[in-house]
């Protein structure tokens, strides 16, 4: 047996796996953006004492996410199985990824929207309300503004736990970067490729951090 | 500066649909108010009030905390519905309408200052103004001039991009002023304006609010427990316990 790393025969399935794990974690953010956003904001202004207050919605929408979001995603995956397959027509594979990793990124992020439009100031609101802006105007031209930096900040801490997410779902088939690893690195003893798959995802998350960052210090100082 | 402190009258309304049957800017008063009462559980906050304000006059609301000073500001303003009572603006009963047709009514026909301004923290100073015309249908681009021609005559030039927690609280009420009156309210509605001020800085900003207002013949409400703020005002009525204790015309 040949103990030397065989890179001609890895690097294209490493960088299959890296594309595999860019585009689950493209498709997953993008659903987990825009519902988490919609989600987030629901349950903020249905909040007692906000504008849409709606004891009801508030109550199912929260309970939601609390119940959601403690299961190990390990467990969630195989969990959601049954609506993966109604969603998707299958449970294994890089598709069948998908609800799971939107779900859980979904409710992730919609506390993250939620927490850091409770920090707002709610004076701002108010002031908004009694000059007379309506519900919708009061969402777009007050709180996604005032709390743009923070919600980029949001959603870059979101995009590296998605990240982490899509190297689960290995386990189900999905391919990427942490199933690259396990399968061509750790269960063949072969610590090196490990190793180089770590850095690579090491220098993906930088990357996406000094984006992130970048970013929302262009919103906080525009 | 070779510019005169001009008031911008005309609004860029040019996208937005008629208003509620737009109360003409005619002569006589601009808002009454008969008989105003409003109860919150067992406190009484207003019991029987009446106000009478013209166009370009201004009135100051003074007495002590609880004494329904702000309940009836919001109660003119329309963010509040009386019990009992009228409210018209220019001869419109305006005090009963439904929800959404007071927000259009504050949205058109009324301006508003806070204590602390209340402006978005992350919109420089020029967008902040901007922003009740914008939600009036006007464009960025008109909305955005006509805010730069009131930070000009307010003595904001070249402020504005500066963000609110940039600019000192006698010019950030100078921006909520600007702000208040660049939809051309027929009144303007100001609670403590001066509340987070030092004397001579709300010296300065009463000064500007009472001026503007006056300049743009909109009618002005200023809430205060200060006697001295109230002195800048031409009518002032002094509240206990929900009712007017005492009416006087300063000028």
């Amino acid at each position: 047996m040949n103990n030397e790393t065989d890179w001609d025969y890895l690097v294209p399935l490493l960088q299959k796996a890296f594309g595999e794990t860019l585009w689950m974690v493209s498709i997953s953010l993008l659903i987990a953006g825009v519902a988490g956003l919609a989600l987030g904001l629901a349950v903020y202004v249905t909040r007692r004492g906000n504008f849409l207050e709606n004891r009801i919605v508030f109550t199912v929408l929260n309970l939601l996410i609390n119940t959601i979001r403690p299961i190990p995603f390990i467990i969630f995956v195989f969990a959601v199985g049954p609506l993966t397959m109604a969603l998707v027509g299958r449970t294994i594979g890089i598709e069948a990824a998908i609800p799971p990793m939107a779900i859980m990124a979904a409710v992730a992020f919609a506390r993250l929207v939620e927490q850091n439009l409770v920090a707002l100031d709610p004076g701002v609101v108010e002031a908004a309300r009694a000059m007379g802006a309506s519900r919708w105007r009061i969402v777009w031209s007050v709180l996604i503004p005032e709390a743009l930096g923070p919600l980029i900040l949001a959603f870059t801490f979101l995009t590296i736990a998605v990240i982490d997410m899509s190297a689960v779902v290995g386990m189900i088939g999905a391919g990427g970067l942490g199933d690259f690893a396990i399968r061509h690195g750790y269960q063949r003893f072969n610590w090196e490729v490990v190793w180089a798959t770590v850095a690579i995802i090491i220098v993906l998350v930088q990357l996406v951090q000094v984006l992130g960052n970048a970013l929302a210090r262009k919103a906080l100082r525009r | 500066m070779d510019h005169a402190p001009i008031t911008p009258t005309t609004t860029p309304r040019s996208t937005t649909p008629p208003p509620v049957s737009a109360p003409p800017a005619t002569a006589g008063p601009a808002m009454t108010a008969r008989g105003l009462a409003k109860r919150f559980g067992t406190t009484t906050a207003l019991a029987g009030v009446d106000v009478d304000l013209d166009g370009g006059r201004s009135l100051a609301v003074m007495g002590p905390s609880g004494s329904g000073k702000s309940t009836l500001l919001h109660c003119l303003a329309g963010i509040l519905v009386p019990d009992a009572g009228t409210v018209t603006l220019r001869g419109r009963e305006v005090g009963t309408l439904g929800e959404r047709e007071r927000s259009l009514l504050r949205r058109r026909h009324y301006g508003f200052v806070f204590q602390f301004g209340q402006l978005l923290s992350e919109l420089p100073a020029i967008e902040n103004i901007a922003l009740p015309s914008m939600l009036l249908g006007a464009n960025r681009r008109q909305a955005t001039e006509l805010a730069a021609q009131w930070m000009h005559s307010l003595g904001l030039a070249g402020m504005e991009q500066r963000r609110p927690g940039e600019l000192s609280g006698g010019q950030a009420q100078r921006v909520a002023v600007a702000r208040a009156l660049i939809t051309g309210p027929a009144v303007v509605f100001a609670d403590e304006p001066t509340g987070a001020l030092d004397q001579a800085t709300g010296a300065e900003v009463m000064r500007v609010l009472t001026e503007t207002t006056r300049a743009a013949g909109a009618a002005l409400v200023v809430v205060t427990h200060d006697a001295t703020v109230a002195g800048w005002c031409d009518e002032s009525i002094e509240m206990r316990d929900g009712t007017v204790v005492d009416r006087g015309v300063l000028r």
